[in-house]
């Protein structure tokens, strides 16, 4: 007798599947980003709240606070991660109104979406650190 | 009611938040790191003057209340697709309330944080 209860495949088996797929992959990256946004949250408040408090401390935050390297790393990455999600949220409310959303457009969009998304990375890169 | 945990207890009025609260947080994303981005080397005077003006104090109040909803409904999503019994055995259910908890206290404490540093 044929069994109709849903499988569970090894991790294994969907990595190897999924990452082939720039559909897979961009829609975990979505998620991995916004994780990343949300725990960083405190640091960018903490950031604006020195920038707007007064001038001293708006002074503090931009000499002594961007002054080290951690506190730029950390910036970077939360940017990485805003800009990701930015573009990939833009890609997933054009297919909420039916934009690029069958199988061969989506692939094309995801593909689009993860080079913007990596090219404007790697230029908040270089836009924060140096 | 399907879900306790959701923000409104409606997965379609989930839908709809997550939605919009997306397309402020892009919009106030665009102005506020485009500002930046056109006054390079800025000081106080021009960044507090921007920051502060009414419609900003109230553009950001909008884009601090659009994170809380955000944040919620896209962190109760993954929550409740990965933390369940099925990928993680009899301890889910307890870790995944424990880390929804965690997950609405710190939303809140951004919620306050962010109006205070533009409304206290």
């Amino acid at each position: 007798m044929k069994s109709n209860r849903p499988v569970n495949l090894s991790m294994g088996q969907v990595l190897s599947v999924n990452l082939r797929s720039p559909v897979a992959i961009a829609s975990i990256l979505h998620r991995v980003s916004g994780i990343i946004i949300f725990l960083l949250i405190p640091v960018l408040l903490w950031l604006l709240q020195g920038s707007l408090a007064s001038p001293e401390s708006f002074a503090h935050v931009r000499e002594t606070v961007f002054g080290n390297i951690l506190v730029k790393l950390v910036v970077w990455v939360f940017l990485a991660g805003l800009i990701y999600h930015f573009f990939a949220g833009i890609k997933h409310l054009l297919a909420d109104v039916g934009v690029a959303e069958e199988l061969k457009s989506g692939r094309t969009a995801a593909t689009v979406m993860l080079v913007i998304s990596a090219i404007s990375i790697l230029a908040a890169f270089v836009w924060v650190m140096f | 009611m399907k879900s306790a945990t959701g923000l409104t207890g409606s997965g379609s009025r989930d839908w709809v938040v997550q939605r919009i609260s997306a397309i402020v947080l892009a919009l106030y994303t665009v102005v506020v790191f485009g500002w930046i981005i056109l006054n390079p080397n800025f000081g106080y005077e021009a960044w507090y003057g921007f920051m502060m003006t009414l419609p900003m104090k109230i553009f950001s109040l909008l884009a601090v209340l659009s994170l809380a909803g955000h944040a919620w409904i896209g962190l109760w999503t993954v929550l409740t697709d990965y933390v369940t019994t099925r990928q993680m055995g009899s301890g889910a259910n307890g870790l995944r309330l424990v880390l929804q908890a965690a997950m609405v206290i710190a939303v809140f404490v951004f919620t306050v944080w962010g109006i205070q540093i533009f409304w206290g």
